[in-house]
């Protein structure tokens, strides 16, 4: 490159803010932000769905369906995320089981927020008093009806700041997937660096998974703020 | 009490002073003179700026106009260590406000150890002897959740006590307690005045006030409204203010 | 069942790699045990700085810190730090970019756990302290902290939990944490039980935290 020598500032910025880099790589990294999106809503969707199914379960107290479901959670929560991915990914088809990176990581990823989202939801139900339930039941409804209609709406309250700061660091893990070959936006950003000979495609990919999540915290947020007022 | 005090040097004068949040004035100029071994209460309705004033005695506040003289000092100037100043000064809350993570003698030395520097045994020692004046000596090892309400105020005149102030100020000290154990409360704080301790009480219980005051202030709205002897301001108050206020306290809930 | 028993729980392969796989949990402990600690400390610092100054501006960098390191997946802090730095000519030891990357990381999420456990001290604490002269520092230090912390200790171990497990990631800069020592060895045999015992490993470390966290937690909700 010819031209004057660089200042400090300018070499920062010729480095990692390259506007030539950025343009060039431009679609790799937007192509990856929409799986990034897509893989982060199909995690959140399935392990919210997964995790509140279990933690029902865990309300009707049988033993044989509630111990399962502790070492489910329990499991889920002490493993690493990285390597269940890992282990879908490498280890399962050896046994028969061929997963694509997508799949591996969406898998990995949905049983670890059910993991979680069961034990907020089963903390919610915990801390409702007992009278809540005994009230319902002596009006006459039945153990379902009492559930969906009395525990689990007060439950929700309780469970809800845990879960949607659970779901946003859950999501975020999608870049986890790098490690395996998920085209989201950090394995994108990645191959472009070293193709480019220049870092700027990682400041997009931080820059892409901080317009992604910065809404979702705030959108969060506003959720919380709302349903704490109408207790 | 003795000779008219008149020009003996106050333990604490206020001068002038104001005090203000933002727009909203809550004291308009109090001027207030403790002589030593006096105990004056406040009494006024709530929102009059009673706590202000008392926050105000020891830079809890800082107010905004006017002077807090303490033992013939300016605490207001700039320059003025606080912090030395305020070992001086021992202030008893409504809320209590002991620390709960630690132990009621663990509550008492803190200052001891932390700002006097006093080696743990000789901290313990006199933190005992506090607590030993409020009657608690037995519960030295309690945390403030193991106590009463009344307990817990005791232990709390106890950490302000234990730094030898000689000025003491409460805040409505006994406006969180349950009726039963007010009157344990008020008997610590009966005995202190009687060993000569200069206080300034912020408080409710008309009784205690017109039994044990020197003499009382009444406040509303950031200014004194009357001031003298309790027979006074209880038996014939000058200020319809002042009657409209006692009505409510003394002429039945 | 065959299948699974040689590629999954392959007893000989355990034997081989038991040994380096032990040596990558001990670099892992250590590892957690470096970044645990400088998470707190900062964590601390930003918690101070969001909840005892009285300074808009001050409050608004502290708030924008926290939620831009906790939006920043940190595998991608952790690249960017490690792949991109070199095109500076700052090339940072792989050690010293994984802890600095931890530190920025961590220090959002536990200062956003001692900011929620200063808010739960009564300011009549604080207020308690000075009237009998401690400075501010001792009132914070002795009487403010100890409280804060106490509020908040199933959320420090939730987080130290997260932490240790997140040491993974340093496995993509290839420090020979677990999970890369496993991963190697997984090559080398050729065969995947050395990650499947990985995973027994963490799960042997962390299970206990776990078990321990849930019924703190528990507690707390019942205790409501
Ligand atoms: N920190 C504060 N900020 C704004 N206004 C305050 C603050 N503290 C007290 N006030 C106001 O000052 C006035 C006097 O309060 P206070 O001194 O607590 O009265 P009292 O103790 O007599 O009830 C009240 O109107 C109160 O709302
Ligand atoms: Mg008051």
């Amino acid at each position: 490159m010819d031209g004057p020598p660089m200042d400090g500032f300018g070499r920062l910025a010729d480095t990692f803010f390259n506007a030539e880099v950025a343009a060039r790589y431009w679609p790799d990294i937007l192509a990856g932000v929409w799986i990034t999106i897509g893989l982060g809503i199909a995690v959140s969707i399935a392990g919210l769905a997964f995790g509140v199914a279990l933690a029902i379960l865990r309300a009707m107290q049988r033993p044989w369906l509630a111990l399962p479901i502790i070492a489910f959670a329990d499991i889920m929560r002490a493993l690493p995320p990285l390597v269940i991915i890992i282990v879908f990914f490498f280890a399962f088809p050896l046994i028969g089981i061929s997963m694509s990176a997508f799949m591996s990581t969406w898998l990995a990823l949905t049983l670890v927020l059910a993991a979680y989202a069961e034990e907020s939801v089963w903390g919610g139900i915990l801390s409702l008093p007992r009278g809540q339930s005994e009230a319902a039941r002596s009006t006459g409804l039945t153990w379902g009806q009492t559930m969906s209609a009395v525990v689990l709406p007060q439950a929700f309250r309780v469970a809800l700041p845990p879960l949607t700061n659970r779901v946003i660091a859950v999501s975020k893990n999608v870049a986890l997937g790098s490690v395996v070959a998920l085209s989201e936006v950090l394995n994108n950003a990645q191959s472009a660096t070293s193709t480019a000979g220049n870092p700027t495609p990682l400041t997009m990919a931080a820059a892409a998974y901080l317009a992604i999540f910065i809404p979702a915290m705030l959108f969060a947020r506003r959720l919380e703020t709302r349903m704490q007022w109408r207790v | 009490m003795t000779a008219p005090p008149i020009l003996e040097l106050a333990m604490l004068e206020l001068v002038g002073l104001r005090k203000a949040y933002g727009s909203l004035e809550v004291l308009r100029g109090i001027d207030l003179r403790v002589h030593p071994g006096e105990m004056v209460c406040v009494v006024g309705p709530s929102g009059s700026g009673k706590s202000s004033m008392l926050r105000c005695c020891n830079r809890l506040e800082e107010s905004t106009g006017g002077q807090v003289v303490v033992d013939g000092v300016d605490i207001t100037k700039p320059g003025v260590d606080i912090n030395t100043v305020r070992q001086r000064i021992g202030m008893v809350f409504q809320q209590f406000n002991l620390y709960p993570h630690l132990t009621a003698l663990g509550n008492v030395t803190l200052a001891l150890r932390k700002v006097q520097n006093k080696p743990g045994p000789e901290a313990e020692k006199l933190g005992l002897a506090a607590l030993e004046r409020v009657g608690l000596a037995d519960k030295a090892h309690a945390h403030p959740a193991q106590l009463s309400g009344g307990q817990q105020q005791r232990v709390a005149i106890a950490r302000a006590i234990v730094l030898e102030p000689k000025l003491m100020l409460f805040d409505e000290p006994t406006s969180a307690l349950d009726p039963e154990t007010v009157g344990e409360v008020l008997k610590v704080m009966r005995e202190l005045r009687e060993s000569g301790m200069t206080m300034l009480v912020v408080t409710h219980e008309m009784g205690f006030a017109r039994a044990a005051a020197d003499r009382v202030i009444f406040m509303d709205a950031g200014a004194i409204v009357e001031e003298g002897p309790p027979a006074e301001v209880f038996g014939a108050p000058k200020h319809d203010r002042t009657r409209a206020f006692l009505a409510r306290y003394t002429g039945g809930h | 069942m065959d299948a699974l028993l040689t590629n999954f729980f392959n007893l000989e392969v355990f034997r081989q790699v038991l040994p380096f796989l032990l040596q990558g949990l001990l670099t892992t402990i250590g590892l957690s045990a470096l970044v645990i600690p400088l998470g707190l400390v900062g964590g601390l610092g930003v918690a101070l700085l969001a909840t005892q100054t009285s300074r808009r501006w001050v409050r608004f960098l502290v708030a924008v810190y926290v939620d831009t390191f906790r939006a920043l997946p940190p595998i991608v802090l952790l690249i960017f730090i490690y792949f991109g730095f070199p095109f500076l000519g700052i090339d940072l030891p792989k050690l010293l970019a994984v802890a600095l990357g931890f530190l920025l990381n961590n220090a959002a999420y536990y200062g956003e756990i001692f900011r929620a456990g200063f808010l739960s001290v009564p300011s009549g604490q604080m207020e308690a302290a000075r009237s009998t002269g401690l400075t501010r520092a001792q009132a914070l230090i002795h009487v403010v902290i100890p409280q804060a912390v106490h509020n908040v200790l199933p959320d420090l171990l939730g987080n130290s939990i997260e932490v240790v497990k997140l040491t993974t990631i340093a496995s993509v800069v290839a420090l020979p944490e677990l999970l890369r020592i496993a991963r190697d060895a997984q090559a080398l045999v050729y065969n995947p039980s050395p990650i499947v015992l990985a995973a027994l490993l963490y799960l042997a470390l962390l299970w206990p935290l776990v078990r321990w966290l849930s019924r703190l937690e528990h507690k707390n909700l019942m205790a409501r």
